[in-house]
């Protein structure tokens, strides 16, 4: 039996469009669960393939040092991070317009999953820095945008956690979400006027086209690799969110028993 | 491209520590994502089929108090 305040979130669905509301979860549960196995096994192949890239096919470079390396994962990582923030505030802004709650458990899917990326290029980021640059840490634009979107991850995290009413947490996600991506490109152009840290320019003369080619290759490979976790995971976390929000009513028992 | 021997791999021309540090943590954070992902699954699951359960049962206790 829904409580009150489920049955008032059920009953916001816009009227007219039955198709958005609680019929979409219910196709896409199973879809879910049939895609997500797919994508795991292909994350596997293709970061399996860019680790052997990195570490057996790579040349050996003296300018840089072997710490070259650990580029294969964070370029990627940071990538990712960035992406799939993109990917939640798309949610969060469909979200205003259409199926909300469906947005926002699309949105709550995905930011685990952006907070452990975000973290990595921080942590692989400063690995590399510390014996390329001397320091673990500087305030460029991008460490700093790249620290901005950890918070945002974990703010959106902690929402969704802290706040028992579902509607108020999902409508407070959405503001952050959507605030966030306004501040990111704003602290990103204000902290590039008086930083005159360079972050990737360091880099590129100083490599052969050989080695130049080999790695873009294995870091391509890593994002194709790192894309097909990030859809298994937000999937799979995706009917987990299903099954919780549900739990109460008939048709997401039956589902979870198929 | 080759590594002469293992030592030389693990060794990293000297940058090991961080190399292995990076690549550690990128592979223990995603194990424990992974954990994570399928423990809350089957918590989920357990509560809902516990659920079930507990309706069937309490259906059929009904049944078995009923006059006959």
């Amino acid at each position: 039996m829904p409580s009150p305040a489920d049955t008032a979130y059920m009953a916001s669905d816009p009227p007219g469009m039955p198709w958005l509301g609680m019929a979409l979860e219910h196709k896409l549960y199973p879809l879910a669960g049939r895609a997500a196995p797919w994508f795991a096994a292909a994350a596997a192949l293709l970061c399996a393939l860019a680790l052997y890239i990195g570490f057996f096919r790579l040349p050996h470079e003296i300018v840089l040092g072997e710490h070259y390396r650990i580029l294969l994962i964070h370029l990627p990582a940071s990538w990712m991070a960035l992406f799939i923030y993109c990917a939640m505030a798309a949610a969060a802004g469909v979200g205003l317009f259409g199926p909300h709650r469906l947005s926002a458990m699309v949105a709550s899917a995905l930011a685990p999953t952006g907070g452990v990326f975000a973290f990595l290029a921080l942590w692989t980021g400063s690995l590399w820095g510390k014996p390329s640059w001397g320091v673990w840490w500087v305030w460029d634009a991008q460490l700093t945008c790249a620290l901005l979107l950890l918070a945002l991850f974990l703010a959106v995290v902690m929402l969704q956690t802290a706040l028992d009413d579902a509607r108020r947490a999902d409508r407070a996600a959405a503001v952050l979400i959507l605030s966030g991506l306004i501040a990111l490109p704003v602290v990103y152009a204000s902290v590039m006027r008086w930083s005159s840290a360079p972050h990737g320019t360091l880099l590129v003369p100083s490599l052969g086209p050989g080695t130049l080619d080999t790695l873009l290759g294995g870091m391509l490979v890593m994002g194709a690799g790192l894309i097909a976790y990030t859809v298994a995971a937000a999937l799979t976390r995706l009917q987990t969110v299903i099954l919780e929000r549900e739990r109460r009513s008939e048709w997401a028992v039956r589902l979870a028993g198929e | 491209m080759a590594w002469t021997n293992w030592g030389d791999f693990w060794a990293m021309g000297g940058y090991g520590l961080y190399v292995w540090a990076a690549y550690l943590l990128a592979l223990v954070i995603v194990v424990s994502e992974i954990a994570v992902l399928i423990l809350s699954r089957r918590s989920i699951l357990d509560h809902l089929g516990l659920t079930a359960h507990k309706r069937r049962k309490r259906a059929g206790e009904v049944g078995d108090d009923s006059p006959g």
